[in-house]
């Protein structure tokens, strides 16, 4: 399989930067699968994991807040959180859940509960899923 | 004439001024290297963050709902003023030239007739904006000192600022901080936010191909320019952090090379008057055994 260059980077670095042959990406309208050539092309993230397949090796990381711009040169995901899965054991996720169930509560209007809760969603959507992910890998 | 103790005491303080500004001189050396790292670090995002909201922008920009952060809202009556300085003194004319550049830009601006309206972040400017500016002062938020900046530092920072935006509480609003070019230079900049302006992209918008979006362009933009306001605030605290530091070292630089020059000539005046005082006393046995 082809492979084409991405970058991943947030706000504090450069997180990942190499040439992989597929990378998976959370679209705010569904996940969609990157691959070599793939047509101009702009998506903002919701939160989830975004899998890098290249090298023989497949990395997840949990991303949140940003965008992912696909173009002649490559991929480019910008995300204000980057973190491998393997390091977000503990509460973190939990706890990103609980500020955003707060962010809910606290909304004004609406359309910014209605915003706030589809984040919230896909948190605990995320959670579900790497909780279901470390299940089957045991 | 001072007395020699007067001078030996003299001599002993400013020895231990010298040792103080040159540990804080090696202090700013070694978080000057990792502000720079950071700096550096996060150049890649503000890059492609510009490059891609410029696309966008080029695309939508002349629509009738464009959003408001990217057109303005048309006047240009009341001037926000984001001012970032350091929390600390003893870096030169970091702060200072920061203040200076903004105070001239508030004191055009009301000459003009303006309302201006200054937002502080870091102490050292608010202290002194605020002898002149008590009342144009809207807001002032302290930066955590010793930890670097963090990025939700610049989106509380700009959540603040686009709240007071969307209440209608000004029109344009300028980023006030210090660009670090080296060690000896940072310029203090005026960077204008709101309305957002890209400078590099018109050139190149000819040549981008045309790209989907999802969901369509506004609410993209609606979304990423909030996002971008944090980031080039990020960038602009991150590139003040570096400036700060680089100021501070070459500023105690300075003061450990004067202090070097102060201490070697009370040493000599102190060598000369200890000199002085053994001759006289000499003299004074000669003369006293002479008249027996």
């Amino acid at each position: 399989m082809a492979n084409f260059p991405f970058e991943l980077v947030s706000p504090e670095k450069l997180v990942y930067s190499g040439s992989v042959s597929e990378v998976v990406v959370p679209g705010a309208e569904g996940e969609f699968g990157v691959l070599a050539g793939h047509a101009p092309f702009v998506s903002v993230l919701k939160p989830g994991v975004l899998i890098i397949k290249g090298e023989g090796k497949v990395q997840k990381l949990f991303v949140r807040g940003g965008f992912a711009e696909a173009n002649p040169q490559g991929l480019t995901v910008l995300a204000e959180t980057a973190v491998p899965l393997a390091d977000l054991g503990g509460g973190r996720l939990a706890q990103m859940i609980k500020d955003a169930q707060e962010d809910v509560e606290d909304a004004k209007d609406d359309a910014t509960r209605l915003k706030r809760q589809t984040v919230l969603d896909a948190l605990k959507a995320t959670a579900a899923a790497i909780e279901a992910d470390g299940r089957t890998a045991h | 004439m001072a007395s020699l103790k007067e001078l030996r005491n003299r001599i002993a303080s400013v020895k231990a001024t010298q040792k103080i500004t040159k540990a804080m001189q090696m202090v700013a050396a070694a978080k000057l290297r990792r502000a720079q790292t950071a700096a550096e670090a996060a150049r890649p995002y503000a890059k492609r963050m510009e490059s891609v909201l410029g696309n966008i922008a080029s695309a939508v920009s002349g629509g009738p709902d464009a959003p408001l952060l990217l057109t303005g809202t048309g006047k240009d009556n009341v001037h926000l003023l984001l001012v970032l300085t350091a929390e600390r003194g003893l870096c030169g004319a970091f702060n200072s030239s920061i203040v200076r550049l903004a105070r001239e830009r508030a004191n055009a601006l009301m000459a003009q007739g303006k309302t201006v309206k200054i937002f502080c972040v870091g102490r050292k400017g608010y202290e002194p904006l605020r002898r002149q500016f008590e009342r144009q002062i809207v807001d002032f938020v302290e930066l955590r000192a010793n930890k670097g900046v963090t990025f939700a530092e610049a989106q509380t920072i700009a959540e603040k600022i686009i709240g007071m935006f969307q209440a209608g509480e000004f029109d344009v609003a300028t980023l006030f901080f210090s660009r670090f070019q080296s060690v000896i230079s940072q310029t203090p900049t005026a960077q204008q936010i709101i309305p957002a302006t890209f400078p590099a992209v018109a050139a190149a918008a000819g040549a981008v191909a045309t790209y989907e979006y999802e969901p369509d362009e506004n609410e993209i933009l609606a979304d990423l320019l909030p996002r971008n306001l944090a980031v080039q605030i990020f960038t602009a605290l991150l590139e003040n952090g570096a400036s700060e530091q680089g100021a501070r070292m070459s500023a105690m630089d300075n003061a450990t090379r004067n202090a070097g020059d102060m201490i070697k000539k009370q040493t000599l005046t102190y060598n000369r008057t200890r000199q002085a005082m053994i001759t006289k006393e000499l003299i004074e046995i000669i003369s006293g055994a002479e008249a027996l």
